[in-house]
């Protein structure tokens, strides 16, 4: 079940953002803002390879204490001690490459010690598009471990429904996304997973 | 099909229809022409994004050249003027050249919105008219792809036309 999706423009900044416990929003934030310097990464890695829409798609994203990390795209999953492969992952993120500000490095990242208010196991998975459009997409999979295909068509009807939105005159590039259909489309990715 | 004429109908209506309101208002050339093109600019972002989702799904072989992340500008260019034209168009450029240090020029030797006027000189200079959408077009979908850029297009006889691309590196 998807705890919480969230669309980032080119820029970086948040065009879309919604987790369904209301209760730690912040920490929903917090997540999605360190997955982006994964999903960076992963993007300069890929550089001049073709890629093709199985790449678009990122796989899981790195681990803290109570998530899985696997970085995929090639196929290859580690997963293995989360503390280790955590720091490993956040040393490798020079902060002067950053465009953004960053703020804070989440909570979660080098604290050996895991007492976390969420017994669930939340992986996180990210999707980018030719126009670097970033989906990022946090799931709960403590009741059943999501198949990588059904994480791959919730991005692709993430995507679908983005393009409508672009597609709406109405709609400036760059605005937060403030449409129904997308809302609905993303309530039903929420619930209905499960 | 007759999606075809549709949009070339549609397209001339639309190039009248911006000249009529600016009669009422000011008269000035240059006006529509940036609206003309700012409305392909718009249309143009809304194609490449629905061009992406579109081509992953349909067909497996061309989106793994296509659809996949371009190695480079060149290659964006060339996806311009194969896929992005004959979606459009249903044609390809006739021609591409660049002289690899951000110019491209696009040769189109039959543009599908020109053809029906007649090929001779007698409306040569409302040419640019008809091509301001088509201007807007191509860098709204540079745009969402990365690329800023700047497009022109001139005509030297009917209905042949040359849009050139400059490339503006950040």
């Amino acid at each position: 079940m998807a705890v919480c999706i969230a669309v980032i423009a080119k820029e970086n900044y948040p065009l879309y953002i919604r987790s369904t416990p209301t209760e730690n929003e912040l920490k929903f934030h917090y997540m999605v803002h360190t997955s982006l310097d994964v999903v960076d990464e992963k993007i300069s890695a890929m550089g001049k390879a073709l890629v093709d829409q199985r790449e678009l798609y990122l796989g899981l994203l790195y681990p803290t204490e109570d998530y899985k990390v696997y970085l995929s795209g090639q196929g290859v999953c580690q997963g293995g001690p989360t503390v280790a492969r955590c720091t490993l992952g956040s040393d490798n993120l020079k902060p002067f490459r950053r465009k953004r500000v960053r703020a804070h490095r989440g909570p979660s990242t080098g604290s050996p010690c895991v007492t976390s208010a969420f017994p669930n196991q939340l992986c996180r998975y990210g999707y980018v598009t030719n126009s670097k459009v970033k989906f990022v997409m946090v799931v709960d999979s403590s009741n059943t471990a999501l198949r990588d295909n059904e994480i791959r068509s919730m991005f692709r009807k993430l995507h679908n429904s983005y393009t409508d939105v672009m597609c709406n005159p109405f709609y400036n590039p760059g605005d937060r996304i403030q449409s129904r259909a997308f809302d609905n489309m993303v309530t039903s990715m929420m619930i209905q997973v499960c | 099909m007759a999606d075809e004429a549709l949009f070339l109908l549609l397209h001339n209506e639309m190039v009248s229809g911006v000249y009529k309101s600016a009669e009422q208002g000011e008269v000035e050339n240059g006006r529509c022409i940036t609206k003309l093109e700012n409305m392909g600019f718009r249309v143009g972002q809304g194609l490449i994004e629905r061009r992406n989702t579109v081509l992953l799904l349909v067909d497996l072989f061309r989106f793994t050249k296509d659809t996949a992340r371009f190695k480079d500008e060149l290659d964006i260019m060339k996806f311009i003027c194969k896929d992005f034209w004959t979606t459009v168009f249903k044609k390809q450029i006739d021609n591409l050249r660049t002289n690899h240090q951000g110019i491209y020029v696009l040769q189109d030797n039959k543009f599908r919105l020109l053809t029906q006027m007649s090929a001779g000189k007698q409306y040569l200079e409302h040419a640019s008219k008809y091509l301001a959408f088509t201007c807007g077009l191509i860098r709204g979908g540079l745009s969402n792809l990365g690329i800023k850029s700047i497009v022109t297009a001139e005509v030297s006889s009917m209905p042949a036309c040359k849009f050139q691309v400059m490339i503006q590196k950040l």
